[in-house]
């Protein structure tokens, strides 16, 4: 009896050209001038980036409200790992960062020092230089702190 | 059996590639569903949806989506990766439990952002034929070959029936393909692979649509009108293995005419799921029908196959035929795998 065989291998390669959709087009395509728009559900909630339909009420999001880039640390992450295609060698901080005005955060890293990473640390972006702006959120290269006081717990615990 | 009814149908127009996100076209055809059924919201109990990852190239794709339904507080809901008539009857078996009265099922296609050809490869045996890389086009002219080898149907038959939907179409506005060129024209293109032509062949195409369901007691309790009774629902499969298959018949199809009860009465009118033009033929010769049933009036999926979106479109044409008094009873037939490898017959009734 010969060696059962137990695997085979049948590779396969299919690309994709995905959709953004309406609302994320429009998020996208506003990185490019340094803007963050997010926009407000019915429920008074602003998403940022914007969901496409509301997932408490199934309604679509009609209001588009403009952020500033200017947000408060919820929570955050060190990564101590070296994995492909990162950006910062290790060791750095990866948080997630509440817009002033937004109800929902975005994941970003947070620059600096990672000992000084805090919760409720007051964050700004630093965006890349102007003719490398693009339509992704790489187009921020991380949040670096504003220097002010932190926010009070109370001002983003519904938000962790 | 306690008795359910379609009572709502909605679909985006099918187009060759839409600029919506999944979430963003399931939510408009969620919303259309539940205006042309009045249901409110919130009175839905059951939620079930059909689409696949393969399509779109990202893993539960289904859950993005369900954002369009308005999950909170929590809802009862389920997924199959299947075409949304699949999921039709996951919440027709769930409403004959008793508890639940209404249900809205959807479906979305978004088929423009890969190489369905291709794409489709995965839905093929994994061991013996997906290594080969037989594309869809390529299985289904293995089909047509098997009927004319078999001396069922020609060439010219194929394109009767392209000739025929594209122009039913021209009434469909949520169609694609709305006219056709003479038969004696259509002949003249050169094959793309074996026996195929290009109007044999359906388009590609992004959609969604939604269906509302309900039982007889949500009906008469809200004095809904506009209703088309469900009276039989059976899905069968065949051999996966293409080798192992007459492809110029259609068992599954057969048996699951005979379970849904087709040939109680006369079929006023028919959709049949058949993206490639012989594989209408093969479900006629199979389904008998009388020459009075209208066959695919809406233009079928020659006119517009957004993939997992088609069949379930099929039953909603169908039911749009009852509840607007263009039959009295309804067959609508879905398809799912290569070469009509899974069938499923659903039959509609006015009251």
């Amino acid at each position: 009896m010969s060696e059962p065989i137990r695997r085979i291998r049948t590779p396969m390669r299919l690309e994709y050209q995905i959709q953004a959709g309406a609302d994320l087009t429009n998020f996208l395509q506003k990185l490019t001038e340094k803007r963050i728009v997010g926009r407000r559900s019915p429920t008074g909630k602003v998403y940022v980036p914007p969901r496409g339909s509301c997932p408490v009420t199934g309604l679509p999001m009609l209001e588009e409200v403009e952020l500033s880039d200017v947000g408060t640390v919820t929570t955050f992450s060190i990564i101590h790992m070296e994995f492909e295609g990162q950006r910062l060698p290790p060791p750095y901080a990866v948080g997630t960062v509440l817009l002033d005005g937004a109800d929902l955060p975005l994941f970003h890293i947070i620059g600096g020092a990672v000992e000084d990473v805090r919760m409720g640390m007051r964050v700004r972006a630093v965006w890349v230089p102007d003719e490398e702006l693009e339509p992704t959120l790489e187009s921020i290269l991380y949040f670096e702190s504003t220097g002010e006081p932190d926010a009070p717990y109370e001002s983003y615990k519904e938000h962790i | 059996m306690r008795d359910v009814a379609i009572i709502g149908f909605d679909q985006l127009p099918n187009v060759r590639r839409t600029h919506l996100s999944d979430v963003e076209m399931v939510q408009r055809v969620i919303e259309g569903a539940l205006k042309d059924s009045k249901v409110e919201r919130k009175r839905i109990d059951f939620w079930c949806s059909g689409s696949a990852d393969m399509l779109v190239g990202r893993p539960f794709s289904f859950v993005s989506a369900l954002d369009a339904i308005g999950a909170w507080p929590p809802v009862s809901e389920s997924h199959v990766e299947m075409d949304g008539a699949w999921a039709l009857y996951e919440a027709w078996v769930r409403l004959l439990h008793g508890d639940f009265h209404t249900s809205l099922v959807y479906c979305f296609g978004e088929a423009s952002t890969g190489d369905l050809r291709n794409v489709l490869v995965t839905q093929l045996d994994p061991y013996y034929v997906a290594p080969l890389a037989p594309d869809s086009i390529s299985v289904a002219a293995l089909q047509a070959q098997a009927l004319v080898d078999q001396g069922k149907y020609t060439e010219r038959d194929f394109a009767e029936v392209a000739y025929r939907n594209r122009k039913a179409a021209a009434t469909n506005e949520k169609a694609y393909l709305r006219d056709s060129d003479e038969v004696d024209t259509l002949l003249q293109e050169a094959p793309i692979v074996g026996l195929l032509r290009k109007h044999a062949c359906p388009p590609i195409t992004d959609g969604a649509c939604a269906v509302v369901l309900a039982t007889r007691e949500y009906v008469e309790a809200n004095n809904i009108e506009a209703v088309a009774w469900i009276r039989g629902f059976d899905h069968r499969i065949d051999e996966h293995d293409l080798g192992a298959r007459d492809l110029a018949d259609s068992p599954s199809t057969r048996i699951a005419a005979e379970k849904a009860g087709a040939k109680l009465g006369a079929i006023d009118v028919a959709e049949l799921h058949a993206p490639v033009a012989h594989q209408e033929l093969i479900l006629r010769d199979v389904l008998g029908f009388d020459a009075s049933t209208k066959i695919n009036p809406s233009g079928g999926c020659l006119a517009a196959n957004s993939m997992m979106v088609a069949g379930l479109t099929r039953i909603g044409e169908a039911a749009n035929a009852i509840r607007e008094g263009r039959a009295k009873r309804a067959l609508a037939h879905a398809t799912s795998g290569p070469a009509l490898q899974q069938n499923l017959i659903c039959i509609l009734e006015a009251e």
